[in-house]
């Protein structure tokens, strides 16, 4: 550990340890920096010059975010050389900025903007040349208008460093650089996950969801459309946010705003987390049986989960291999689309065609997700439209509703019931968690041997994390050949960590039965769909309302959701049963 | 003539003259030698020789490196083209005493893409050394290794700076890092690193041969040494020549025949423009930095064109990495196209773009942004007459 130091900053002297950044410093002395390219999630960059502060006896300014202090230095953070650089800096960005602001998607929530207010930049002199106009690319999730890109490189830093996808990067040089793909192909055409990680650390407006707003008023407005929402178990812990508000759950008011903007049913994609859990566990069990018992060398194993479409776009590109260890389980959103259109349609009596399935999703390759060509086993497109948390918000704007005042509603009935097990979905850890919880009682007839079924070896923001299980003696009747087994599981989140279990998986290294994969940092509540900012701590918090919400449920267990059982004997009779495969499984494809 | 030729005598000392003599003491006292004759980086900057030489063989990290930057990418610099043309034996002993100084067993040699004549002519070189065992394993007989690989650039002024140079070997986009940690610690591949330029490398072997008291000496006044110049525009004789760092400039325009002198721009693009004024000005750091580049501009010339065509350089050779540069180049450029046709009509208006020259100079990250503006400031307070005030007001 480094020692501490003295330094004085503005005039104050300040205890900070040695080898720490003036930014860093500053944040304990008090004193704010302003940063663009600085982002707590990513390597230091230094390109933006915003966090220009003086040290006494250099004949620069020092970039604070990357500068580490050395004893005794003395920094200056808004001298009259410091002000007219920041000023001119972001007059400078502000001049090769597309400034369309009321029609930008980060209006009021930019940081560009904010700076710029700050700063009181009301008029610019380096404005010598007309400002760039709008260049849109879309791709199923993401949007790009690079006109309004400032070249902080936090998108492209994202990409490789959280995301170890990197098809974004500079291109070109000066004032005609550019952030690019390769050959400057569209996002369709590389190997992008449509995580939308780089959305959600773009400080201005430059990447931003593909949005179906549009067409969803459309719907609702549509008297002959019949309007279906789903809400996924992270969108409960971000909407307040997205709204402004402090971050907490808010599903009582989330299910009452969605009613108020028109929409005849508002159900639970957690209803089909839990589905999932009862068919993926089962999955795994019968992957075991098949190894451990039949000793069939054709199941592949460890098994890993498949509710993350980023995360099924990258092992698609990247690990094609290992796609036969994916489990065969659509996705919770995919499962209650081709539910929606044929159980539900059943129930409410309305003729599936007039259905128009929506789910609000904290994750932008969801939209990807549905536009699959394999997402259509209702006889319909499963999924009509997929809305953000943050597009969401945005229609609760519009319509006038005060979330603060909306009195909380429950969600209708059918595909409404939630379990805790199906929440935690949102976290990382939580479909194993959740799994674990169901699988365990399956196959031993007893609760999972954690206090208040509270897996906590799986949850946390480690980027892999490992738990073995031990199954005892006496196992449920059809599950002896599981006794006395150490079940060992493994959890990732951002696919820079998946890559790093990838490999372990294909050199022969990593011995797990069961493999749970979340494409996004944190899991969903970190989605690429989810308020921005993030960052770890806004991630922390997110995950505690989310465990919050599981420990506040009377269910939590998938298999003791109410309207899952009725689902069961009513439609699909069995888990991995004939209904089940026509409409709740799937196959990958292998992408270049 | 005031020329001095040392580097570029027709008679040079016997080759490998100069690394016997090293092998012979230890490397702290190669170190030492180098740092007393106070020679500085021939690149521009400056950077006393002697000094990143003692960081690195001091840094801890093995595989250290030596790297020769001969990307020499300054508008009007030629003087390293020429050393390696005719004195590249040189070049490669100077690169293999600094191995042997701080400790490094492999040298790169960064070569501007525009020079791949010159690549023949290296390996050339560097196959006599190999033959007579001054390069290669064992050097002498000794336990001493050195090796040295050609790689060419691709064609970005920016590389000239050494960390993007450091970039560019690594395959990756050349552009500048942030420093600390800087090259002698954490350099090609984060092994500790010394950059130094072609001219550097090549007053070494006369340095070991003659001792640091004679470099010194070669110098005029603080200065030590001697140094190139490529001069070249509107003179009679263009070309490379020798003088003792420190000259006046005058003395340089007189050995290579000026006549009709407007204004001489010392140092390249990047560097100070003067007028015809201001000759006895000394070539040196403390005064105007001899990069190499020397170009001479007679009463024909209209200095507007000189400076536009500069600031369309910097617009292009800019990485694109930091804001100040990226954008910054681009806005004096409009300045200048604003003061063409008549937008802009005096002093007070382009205030705004003096403001922003000097932010530059300070804010930007690598010696790219920071000394682009010179030739804006310079060339519009110097040459170009515009009144106070706008007028009418």
């Amino acid at each position: 550990m480094m020692p501490n130091i003295s330094v004085k900053i503005n005039g104050t002297v300040t205890s900070v340890r040695e080898g720490v950044t003036i930014l860093d410093a500053c944040k304990t002395a008090g004193v704010e920096i302003p940063t663009l390219c600085y982002h707590p999630d990513l390597s230091l960059a230094g390109n933006c010059r915003m966090c220009l502060v003086e040290v006494e006896g250099w004949r620069t300014l020092a970039i604070a975010c990357v500068t580490p202090v050395t004893p005794n230095m003395v920094v200056l953070t808004h001298s009259k050389k410091v002000r007219h650089a920041r000023r001119t800096v972001l007059k400078l960005l502000l001049a090769s900025h597309n400034v369309n602001c009321p029609e930008c998607e980060r209006n009021k929530n930019c940081e560009l903007q904010e700076l710029a207010e700050i700063h009181n930049i009301t008029s610019n002199e380096y404005q010598t040349s007309p400002k760039p106009e709008s260049i849109e690319e879309v791709s199923p999730g993401i949007m790009r208008d690079n006109s309004r890109c400032i070249m902080c490189t936090r998108c492209v830093r994202t990409c490789e460093e959280l995301q170890s996808v990197a098809v974004i990067k500079p291109v070109g040089r000066s004032s005609s650089v550019t952030i690019s793909t390769f050959m400057d192909r569209s996002l369709n055409d590389v190997p992008c996950t449509q995580c939308g990680q780089c959305i959600v650390r773009c400080p201005t407006g430059a990447l931003f969801e593909t949005s179906e707003i549009r067409p969803v008023w459309e719907a609702i407005e549509n008297p002959d459309k019949f309007v279906v929402f789903q809400t996924a178990p992270a969108v409960r812990v971000g909407l307040a946010e997205a709204l402004g508000l402090p971050i907490d759950r808010s599903t009582g008011q989330m299910v009452a705003a969605i009613r108020g903007l028109g929409v005849d049913r508002v159900l639970d994609t957690d209803f089909t987390a839990d589905l999932t859990i009862i068919e993926e566990g089962h999955e795994l069990i019968s992957r075991l049986k098949g190894a451990l018992v039949d000793n069939d060398k054709s199941v592949a194993l460890p098994m890993m989960t498949s509710c993350s479409p980023g995360w099924i776009k990258f092992i698609e590109h990247k690990y094609p291999e290992l796609l036969s260890n994916v489990s065969t389980c659509k996705s919770p959103q995919q499962m209650f689309g081709a539910l929606a259109k044929t159980y539900l349609a059943g129930k409410e009596g309305i003729d599936p065609a007039n259905i128009v399935s929506v789910s609000i999703m904290p994750c932008t390759a969801k939209k990807f997700e549905k536009e699959r060509p394999e997402m259509r086993d209702s006889g319909y497109k499963d999924v009509d439209y997929v809305l953000t948390t943050r597009e969401l918000a945005r229609m609760i704007d519009e319509a006038g509703i005060d979330f603060e005042k909306i009195a909380e509603e429950k969600f209708d009935r059918w595909m409404g019931d939630s379990t805790g097990a199906g929440v935690i979905f949102g976290a990382t850890g939580g479909v194993m968690e959740a799994a674990l919880r169901t699988a365990y009682e399956i196959i031993t007839g007893h609760e999972i041997p954690f206090d208040g079924l509270n897996v906590e070896p799986v949850r946390g923001m480690e980027g892999i994390k490992e738990a073995a299980i031990t199954m005892p003696e006496r196992m449920a009747t059809g599950f002896e050949f599981l006794a006395g087994v150490t079940l060992k599981v493994a959890v990732a989140h951002g696919l820079a960590n998946a890559k790093i279990l990838m490999d372990k998986v294909q050199s022969g290294e990593a011995d797990y039965h069961f493999i749970e994969i979340m494409a996004c940092p944190g899991g969903c509540l970190g989605g690429g769909g989810q308020p921005i900012p993030t960052s770890p701590e806004i991630r922390q918090k997110r995950t505690e309302s989310i465990y919050a919400e599981d420990a506040a449920l009377h269910f939590r267990k998938s298999h003791a959701n109410p309207e899952v059982q009725l689902l069961y004997a009513e439609f699909l009779k069995e888990p991995l049963g004939h209904k089940s495969h026509e409409l709740l499984h799937t196959h990958y494809i292998k992408r270049d | 003539m005031s020329e001095k030729k040392i580097l570029t005598a027709t008679e040079q000392p016997d080759t490998g003259s100069a690394l016997k003599k090293s092998l012979g003491m230890t490397s702290a006292d190669v170190v030492f030698e180098v740092r007393e004759s106070e020679i500085r980086g021939r690149g521009g900057a400056g950077f006393p020789t002697g000094i990143k030489w003692n960081l690195a063989g001091a840094a801890s990290g093995s595989n250290k490196m030596v790297i020769c930057n001969a990307d020499e990418g300054e508008p009007g610099t030629f003087k390293d083209r020429y050393l390696i043309e005719n004195y590249s034996l040189k070049l490669l002993e100077g690169m293999t005493i600094a191995g042997y100084a701080i400790g490094s067993s492999y040298g790169i040699i960064y070569l501007r893409a525009e020079y791949p004549y010159l690549i023949p002519v290296i390996e050339k070189a560097r196959e006599n050394l190999i033959r007579e065992n001054l390069l290669g394993e064992n050097i002498l007989g000794t336990d001493f290794n050195f090796d040295i690989e050609i790689r060419p650039g691709a064609g970005a002024y920016v590389c000239g700076e050494e960390t993007s140079l450091i970039e560019s070997l690594e395959g990756k986009r050349g552009v500048p890092r942030n420093k600390p940690p800087f090259p002698v610690n954490s350099g090609y591949l984060f092994r500790p690193t010394i950059v130094n330029n072609v001219e550097t490398f090549t007053a070494v072997p006369h340095i070991i041969l003659n001792g640091a008291e004679w470099y010194q000496g070669l110098g005029i006044g603080n200065c030590t040494g001697t140094k190139l110049f490529s001069i070249s525009g509107d003179i009679e004789n263009p070309g490379v020549y020798e003088l003792p760092m420190g000259s006046p400039i005058s003395e340089l325009l007189e050995a290579s025949g000026s006549k009709d002198v407007q204004a001489v721009q010392v140092g390249g693009a990047s560097g100070a423009t003067i007028t015809a004024d201001e000759l006895d000005r000394s070539l040196s750091f403390e005064d105007l930095p001899p990069g190499g580049s020397v170009i001479v501009f007679n009463s024909s010339r209209n200095m507007m064109d000189v400076l536009e065509n500069f600031l369309e350089f910097f617009v292009h050779e800019s990485c694109g990495q930091c804001t100040t540069c990226r954008e910054g180049n681009v806005r004096l450029l409009d300045a200048v196209h604003l003061i063409r046709n008549g937008e802009i009509s005096s002093m007070e208006e382009l205030e705004p773009f003096f403001q922003l020259a000097e932010v530059m100079k300070i804010s930007s990250k690598c010696g790219l942004g920071q000394t682009s503006p010179n030739c804006f400031i310079d060339i519009v307070t110097r040459f170009i007459d515009l009144p106070d005030e706008k007028e009418g007001e």
